[in-house]
Parts: structure tokens; sequence; C-alpha cells
């Protein structure tokens, strides 16, 4: 956990006192609306179909459980008692009043939480891997840097009114769970031959109607540097952005007309003039930061305990810990994924309760710590492996302990046409009906990983084009259809997936979704061969003469 | 419009001047890039002061050879979601060392003040008579800074390093 | 469903006019008076162009009541009353087409 201090208190307090009176100014007409709603996206209330959303940033998706405690508070005062976890490391609640936004934002900011900058053409909270600190495949904890770059943007003077929203991610393992390559820089942090600290910084990746993968501009930049190469990225995209089209004007688009070559060229330049300035980061500030987070104080413990092996004997339990317990860098300790996935439930909405049962959780076998990731999915990082009975008990007691992490039920889905004012058609319903008709365990786990992410406009909030299978609702007379696409990944090796075909009504998409499935069972190398890869080895064109055929 | 000068509404001495115009005799003139770039070497015998307005869309940059003979630059946000201008006050100050007058004019409004004076702006033409009456409000609505940017105030990383050195309580 | 501000103004059949009440966000229907309603069975219905264009024209021009006015579809169900016309406006009136979690 990074333990804020009274400087980010007194921020925290002083912009809500800055919202209440941009509120306040709103509701008397001193603000018009145009004037109002950028003020109000950088603190991350939206207006939508039936309501005002906040949207709550979750930095690096670390929370402390009495945080937890306290989104659940706010879900129950001033919400509909749940809270949507979206694919951004934040939480969205979607019933919230204008007029009690300044209250529910000074709950949430007494305890350090808040909706700055999750959204608005600034810089948006930066995601990291949620097992950060706790893997053991990481070469540094990437939610230090994650912070620094927090704090760096925060009420940014410069970067405030960019052309565009503008989406950093970081990565520390060789695995990529931090989808980096498809934001608008990312970071992948590393060692090099030297053994220094340093990060690969990619850009132009995104999604939306225009999607990328990132381009590297730099193998190594030392870690120390981070700051001052990202104010060149910055200050070249704020100048040199396009603001004629809102469909143009995110990086991407300038990195792609210019070429990756130019874009680097010039942010180097930029560079060279500043590196030696302000932003230089001594060892001693990054140590600063380095200690205000604050680690677990981990018992010496054996793997395998008997505990647990005992536990192991009880087939659900078993089926629960393969599917949801992963290794951790301490002996004896577990990284535990809790899946927002129950089968017919919206993908990633928790509500108050369940809120509440696993910050209760944290703190007794969790060192009170919570994480989320970009699946949609929480995570309890440190968890003892003589804890796992018991806490899987408490998890399926509450509805928790689904064991579908990474399975076809595991579905990411935007809000879509039930919540967005943006959606053109809807993703929630689409997600839950898959998920039915893949609600037998030992079918989904036959199947193995497959990623299903589902957008309800080209927005592609749902990161439909990274999906094993995307799925993209679009609007034809009226009613909804859906194109799919196959062989999108969002990892290491991330690239877009390939359109199967027209568009199908509404209806017809989970039946196609079998229909795709059922040709990947027949047609794979065998089980071990996953569903991406034999997409990968065959291309899309058997999956399309199958399901077409059955249409 | 009201004009904000370090803190407090001033006359505006310059007399904004289209490209068609005669230039006045004897006052302060704000003239447009196109003009002022056409004119610039009869515009140094003038006796006085000038000041530009350079669009957000030019590099800042090509002002360097100007500065000598400038008493005023004014930057311009179009609509105030079009933070160009930003980039360029701060490279005019950090960059290019000009330490005269910088104006923020277009639409400015409440809310960024504060942005425009830690980018380096110390002149705010304001839209709205209620926001410049409320400036001091608006640039004190913040005593933690996190990023050093154009202006003296300290910010966060250093602040806290300095506790650290020191070795404050934490 | 094309979002208001793509949607070129055609209209084909019985519209009203449609915002998010400021305070709270609620969906609203403008009726008559210059006032705004959160029952559909309130709101003004017309059905050309020209009046429709006027009707948000007038609603459009104070943003302190109701933001983000547009022309919405209904119809006029067999026994006289307003329903929405669209997907889009059936969810907006009667909220997520599946169950809420709780």
């Amino acid at each position: 956990m990074y333990a804020y201090d009274e400087f980010d208190r007194a921020f925290l307090a002083e912009r809500v006192a800055d919202f209440r009176d941009q509120v306040a100014r709103r509701l008397s007409g001193a603000l018009n609306e145009d004037e109002f709603k950028p003020l109000r996206l950088m603190n991350g209330v939206y207006l939508q179909l039936h309501a005002y959303m906040l949207r709550i940033a979750i930095p690096y998706g670390t929370l402390s459980a009495h945080q937890l405690r306290r989104m659940a508070h706010v879900a129950r005062t001033y919400d509909r008692g749940y809270g949507h976890f979206t694919t951004r490391q934040n939480i969205q609640f979607n019933w919230i009043k204008l007029e009690e936004l300044p209250e529910a934002m000074a709950a949430l900011g007494e305890v350090g939480v808040h909706g700055i900058q999750t959204s608005g053409n600034c810089i948006r909270n930066v995601t990291t891997d949620q097992w950060a600190g706790a893997t053991p495949e990481e070469c540094d904890d990437p939610r230090i840097w994650a912070e620094i770059l927090r704090q760096y943007s925060t009420l940014h003077p410069e970067f405030t009114y960019l052309p565009r929203k503008f989406k950093i991610a970081i990565a520390a393992s060789p695995h990529d769970r931090a989808a980096i390559k498809v934001h608008d820089v990312g970071l992948r942090l590393h060692r090099n031959a030297a053994g220094e600290l340093g990060f690969e910084v990619l850009v132009g990746g995104g999604l939306g109607r225009t999607p990328f993968v990132g381009k590297s501009i730099r193998a190594f930049l030392p870690a120390r540097e981070l700051l001052s190469y990202i104010e060149a990225i910055m200050r070249v995209y704020n100048q040199y952005g396009r603001r004629d089209n809102i469909y143009k004007a995110r990086i991407k688009i300038l990195v792609h007309e210019i070429g990756a070559e130019a874009f680097a060229k010039a942010v180097e330049a930029e560079w060279e003039a500043i590196r030696e300035g302000a932003l230089h980061l001594s060892d001693e500030m990054i140590a600063e930061i380095r200690g205000r987070f604050i680690y677990p104080a981990y018992e010496t413990l054996e793997d395998r305990p008997a505990e647990l092996v005992e536990a192991l004997k009880d087939e659900r339990f078993a089926t629960w810990f393969a599917n949801s317990v992963h290794a951790h860098k301490v002996p004896g300790y577990s990284i535990v994924t809790i899946s927002l996935k129950p089968v017919g439930a919206p993908p990633g909405d928790a509500t108050a309760d369940q809120m509440d049962v696993i910050a209760d959780l944290a703190d007794a076998y969790g060192f009170h710590e919570v994480r989320v990731g970009h699946e949609q999915n929480l995570c309890l990082p440190n968890i003892a492996q003589k804890d796992l009975p018991a806490l899987w008990a408490a998890l399926d007691a509450a509805g928790l302990a689904t064991p579908n992490v990474n399975h076809i039920s595991d579905i990411i889905a935007c809000p879509g046409l039930d919540y967005c004012a943006l959606a053109n058609a809807r993703a929630i319903p689409v997600a839950q009906e898959i998920a039915k008709r893949f609600a037998d365990l030992d079918r989904s786990r036959g199947i193995g990983r497959l990623h299903v992410n589902i957008s309800g406009c080209i927005n592609a909030c749902g990161h439909h084009h990274v999906g094993h299978i995307g799925i993209l609702g679009v609007e034809k007379n009226g009613q909804e259809f859906y194109q799919i696409t196959l062989g999108g990944r969002a990892d290491e090796q991330a690239q877009l997936g390939t359109l199967l075909g027209p568009a199908v009504p509404y209806e017809q998409v989970p039946g196609l979704i079998e229909d795709v499935v059922d040709t990947y069972m027949e047609l794979r190398a065998g089980p071990q061969e996953l569903f991406i890869d034999t997409v990968a080895r065959l291309g899309v064109e058997p999956f399309k003469e199958r399901v077409y055929a059955a249409h | 419009m009201p004009l904000i000068e370090n803190g407090h509404i001033v006359e505006d001495k310059y007399v904004r001047v289209s490209d068609e115009d005669a230039l006045p005799e004897g006052v302060p003139v704000l003239v447009g890039v196109d003009r002022f770039l056409k004119e610039a070497e009869a515009l140094k015998g003038r006796q006085a002061p000038v000041g530009v307005i350079w669009p957000n869309n030019r590099p800042i940059a090509e002002i360097a050879p100007y500065l000598g003979q400038l008493s005023l630059i004014a930057l311009n946000f179009p609509i105030f979601r079009d933070g160009r201008a930003y980039s360029q006050a701060r490279l005019l100050r950090e960059r290019l060392g000009w330490t005269g007058p910088l104006r923020a004019i277009g639409n400015v409004l409440r809310d960024q003040f504060l942005l425009m004076q830690r980018s380096g702006f110390d002149q705010i033409e304001a839209v709205k008579e209620a926001d410049a009456e409320a400036f001091d409000e608006a640039v004190h609505r913040y005593t933690v800074f996190y990023q050093p940017a154009t202006d003296e105030r300290p910010s966060l990383l250093r602040q806290r390093l300095g506790r650290t050195l020191t070795g404050a309580a934490r | 469903m094309a979002s208001p501000q793509q949607q070129k103004l055609k209209v084909h059949g019985p519209v009203a006019v449609t915002a998010n009440r400021l305070t709270d966000g609620a969906v609203v229907w403008r009726t008559r008076g210059d006032g705004w309603s959160a029952d559909l069975a309130d709101a003004i219905i017309v059905t050309t162009a020209d009046d429709a264009i006027a009707l948000l024209a007038a609603a459009q021009k104070r943003d302190i009541d109701a933001v983000g006015a547009y022309v919405a579809p209904v119809v006029i169900e067999a026994d006289g009353s307003v329903a929405p016309g669209n997907l889009r406006e059936r969810i907006r009136v009667a909220g997520p087409t599946f169950e809420l979690p709780h």
C-alpha cells in the first residue's frame, strides 16, 4: 500500500472544496454546461442515460480494506447498493446525484480515494499489474513508478487540456497483465544487460475506432529519467496532436500520421532540452516514494502446508484452487483472484455487501489489501496458503468463489446501452447469455483459457479488439447487431482481432459463439493448444466457414 | 474584458489593432502575428511598445528572433479546452528566456487561472467580470502542488525530499 | 441506436424532446409551459421536423433545469398512451434490461 501523507490529504481536501464550488456555480447558473462538463469530467463525473455516473480511481489497482469499505458505504448511501469495476482499475457508481456528489466525494476523500482525472482530456489513472509487489515474475514493483507518475500528472498545469485523453500503463513482468501495448504510452519496466532498471517506451497504442498496437520509440530509458521523458512526449503531443477532429485527436493518430521515427525524433529533441532539469529523479526522491509503500510483514512459512493439502481433497476447493490461486514471491503465500463474473451477473459488478465481505477477508487474511485488475476481477495479493481453505469458504458463501478465472465466462464487458450515453448496443446481457451457455464448469475448463471481450460501441471500452473472441455492438436500422473478431490479445504478444464475417443480430450472438468454440474444440491440435493458438495457426477462415454455414 | 496583472484588475494600456488599420502613434499596440512578421523590420523603429498575438498553432520557437523588439506576448485560447498555449507559455519562459509580460487571451475562464499562472502567464484577460473578481480565490484554492512548473511554487517531490533529508517526522 | 449528437433531425412520426435533469440526472421530457416532467405522459408530442426543431430550440435556451436536450422518437399506443420509440429510449425510461445487483 502507498500511504498518503499530509500533503496528499491536504490536496484531496482542497480538490473536494474546489469541486464543491464548481457544482455550486453550475447549479446557480454561473457556469453553463459547456463550461462545467470538462470540470466535472476531470473529477470523474459523467452524465449517462439515466443518471450521473461517478468514476473513482483505484491508482495502480491497489486498495485498502478500509477504502473498499468506504466504497461500499458510498454505494449504499448515494447510489443503489452496488458498484462496477472497470477495465482501467476504476470503480463506477451509476446512480449518483449531482447535488450529492460533493458529499460523496468528501466521504471518499477522507480515506484517500477520489475521481481525479478518471475522465477528461488529461493524463488518466495510471494502471499496472494487479499482482504488483506479490508476483515472483517482476523485476521491480511497478506501482512505485505509477505513483511517481500519479503525482507528476495530478493537476498538471500544462497537460490538463490535451487534444484528447491520455492513458499510461506499466508492466514489470515478462507476462504483461496491464495491456501496455494498447495504451497511449506503455512502459515495460525491465533491467538491461548491465542490471540497471529502466523502461522500454511504447507510444501510440490504443483501441477505439482506430486501433493500433503501440510502437517502441526507446528500448531503454533509465528509470530515473522517467518524468522528463514523459514530459517530452506530452509536450510534443500537446502542441502537435490534432484538435480539428475528436476522432483523430489521440496520440496514436499523430504517431501514425508522422511515423514513429519522426515522433521519436521530436520527443528526443525536446527531452535533450529538459532531461537535466527539475524532473530529473534523484535516488533520494525515488527512495522517498518507495519508502511510502508499506509491504506486508510476511511470516516464514512453507509452501503447501498441511491445512492446504488436506483441503485439496475437497473437489470444489481443489477446483477453485487450481483456477483462482497463483504463485507468490514469498514461500507459503499465494495470490488469489476473486471472480466478479458469477454466471448470470453483470461482469465486474459487486454489491456493497460483497465489498464489505471482501474488505473483512482482506483484514482477516490479506494484510488489509485488495487489488483490481483490468479483467474486471478483484484480487487478494497476499494470502497465507494455510488460510486458503477458510478464505474460500467465506468467499463461496458470499457468491465470490466462481472458479472461472480466464474461462470463457470470465467476460470483459463495458456497461453498454443499458447505462452508457455513447453506446449503440447492449453488452452486459450478451455477456450474461454467453456465460449461461458455458455455465458447466467441466465444459469451460475443457475449453481452457479463452477471453471474450464485449463493447457496446466503437469506443471499445470493453476492449473487443484484443479479446480472443471480440464482440462489437453496432446499430443497423434501429436494431442491435454484433461484429465478431477472433485472435485478438492484450498481453506481451498484443494483436488486434480479425473480423470473422458479417454482423449478426442480438439473438444469434450466443449461438454463434458456441459454434466458434465447437469449431475450436474440433480443430485444435490437442487439449494443450489454446483457442488463441488455434486461431493463430489456422486463421479465421475455418471458423468463418463453419459458423456462417450454421446461421 | 477585465485584465488581471499580478492579481489586480488593471487598465489595458495596449490598443489592439487589426491588420488593416493604421497603427496609432505614441500608444502601445497589440497586433496579430501576420502583420507583425510582415512589418517586423519597420516596427523596430517605432517609439511606442509593440506586442504580438502569437497563435497557438504556430511553433513558439519561431518567435525567438523577435523577442528583443517585443514588449508583450499574448497567447490565445480559442476555446478553454484547447491547451496548446500552456506549452507555448512554458517554452517561452523556460526555453526562450522571455521575462516580459505574457498574457492569456481568448476563452479565459476562472477554473484555468491557476494553470495559466503556473505555466508562466502574468497577465490574464478574463471573459467574465465575476471571474476576474474571484482571481485571488481561484489561484489560492490549492496549497499543494505535485509537480514543478514555471512558477515559483515548491513542488511536492522536493518538499517531501526536504523533509526526509532533514529527518522531520513522517 | 445512433446517439442523439449524431442524429440528423428527420422526423417520421411522433417525437418528444428529452433531456436529463441537472440536479440528479433523471430522465425528463419537455412539457407545456416551458417545463420538464419525469413522466413521459406529460410530454409535448410533435410530428414535424419544424415543430421538433422549435421545441428543441426552446428547450436548449436555458440549460440550468435540464441538460443535453435532444429529439427522441415516441410511439402512441392503441389506448392513446405514449411510449418510448426505440430501445435506447425504452432503457432510459425503464432502466437496464437485466436484473440489477442487490
